[in-house]
């Protein structure tokens, strides 16, 4: 399976989900932001980061990239894009995802180990995975989910929310919510399942003395779903 | 023309950053402060003479890049 991973000025993930996705087995190649066609590929990511220094709004102006409009074409036929973290604010601001993110509630920049609760299996990222809550890493200063009422329901609706934050029996409460999200959310899906955009970074945690291995049955059962 | 603009939060969404200076103004001991929102300040020299043609190129750039209409609202001034 043929990967590709974005590189925009100020990412700083994109060498670590490009070693994460080679250790299990993709064929990785990493494309300049400046590209303006995506070379054949099964997956994108857009990774972690500080695009543009965060400049105007996080994943403003990164969203804005020539590369951008062929990952929507990608997008709109069908193919798997995942956003982590900047990734995420980028989807967001591309409006390939509904919502905003928002700083965190607390004003802090947050660099831990979470847990979230895998909440909707019926799609390529999560169909058949081990575990339903993963011991995962964030690391960022607007990771605080927001959306509209009338948003919130559509995502509910259509099963859009990819994963919540936890506690680790998988309880979802506001005593495990790190950053004001709503409802604890920690990634979206779009309405056909092939985007997901999430906060928490599968790519720090793939070895058991990273701190947690969780990352590695993310990509173990993306993998196996794709073949 | 010269065109200024103000983007802000919307109404109803959180803004810490806001919350934090009202609270550190009330440590001051301006009691008044009640509330604080904090925004975003642009000056923009637009090629254009007419004004009204200018603001609306203004409103433009505020729809696609300056503003997220989701979380925000802009003013024109």
């Amino acid at each position: 399976m043929k990967s590709s991973v974005i590189i925009f000025p100020g990412s700083n993930c994109d060498r670590d989900i490009d070693v994460a996705l080679r250790k299990f087995g993709f064929k990785n190649q990493m494309v300049w932001h400046n590209e303006t066609k995506m070379p054949k590929s099964d997956l994108i990511v857009l990774p972690g980061g500080f695009s543009y220094g965060d400049y105007l709004r996080c994943g403003c102006i990164a969203s804005k990239s020539k590369i951008i409009k062929s990952i929507i074409d990608y997008a709109s036929s069908g193919g798997l894009i995942i956003g982590i973290c900047n990734g995420f604010q980028i989807l967001l601001e591309t409006g390939l995802l509904t919502g905003a993110l928002l700083t965190n509630k607390y004003l802090k920049f947050i660099c831990k180990n979470v847990f979230v609760k895998v909440n909707n299996s019926e799609n390529k990222y999560f169909k058949n995975i081990k575990k339903n809550v993963l011991e995962l890493h964030i690391a960022h200063n607007d990771g605080n989910y927001f959306c509209t009422d009338n948003e919130l329901k559509s995502l509910e609706d259509n099963n859009q929310v990819a994963a919540s934050y936890c506690n680790n029996n998988g309880e979802i409460d506001e005593e495990n919510n790190p950053n004001g999200s709503i409802k604890n959310i920690a990634g979206i899906f779009n309405k056909k399942k092939n985007i997901v955009g999430m906060m928490p970074h599968p790519e720090r945690v793939i070895e058991k003395n990273l701190s947690s291995k969780d990352g590695s049955y993310f990509f173990e059962n993306l993998l196996n779903n794709m073949n | 023309m010269k065109v200024e603009i103000i983007v802000t939060l919307k109404n109803g969404v959180l803004d810490p950053q806001g919350k934090a200076i009202q609270q550190t103004l009330n440590g001051m001991n301006f009691s008044e402060a009640k509330d604080v929102r904090q925004g975003k300040y642009f000056n923009i020299e637009i090629d254009i003479e007419d004004e009204k043609k200018a603001k609306l190129k203004a409103e433009e750039m505020c729809k696609k890049l300056l503003a997220n209409l989701v979380i925000e609202d802009y003013k024109i001034l």
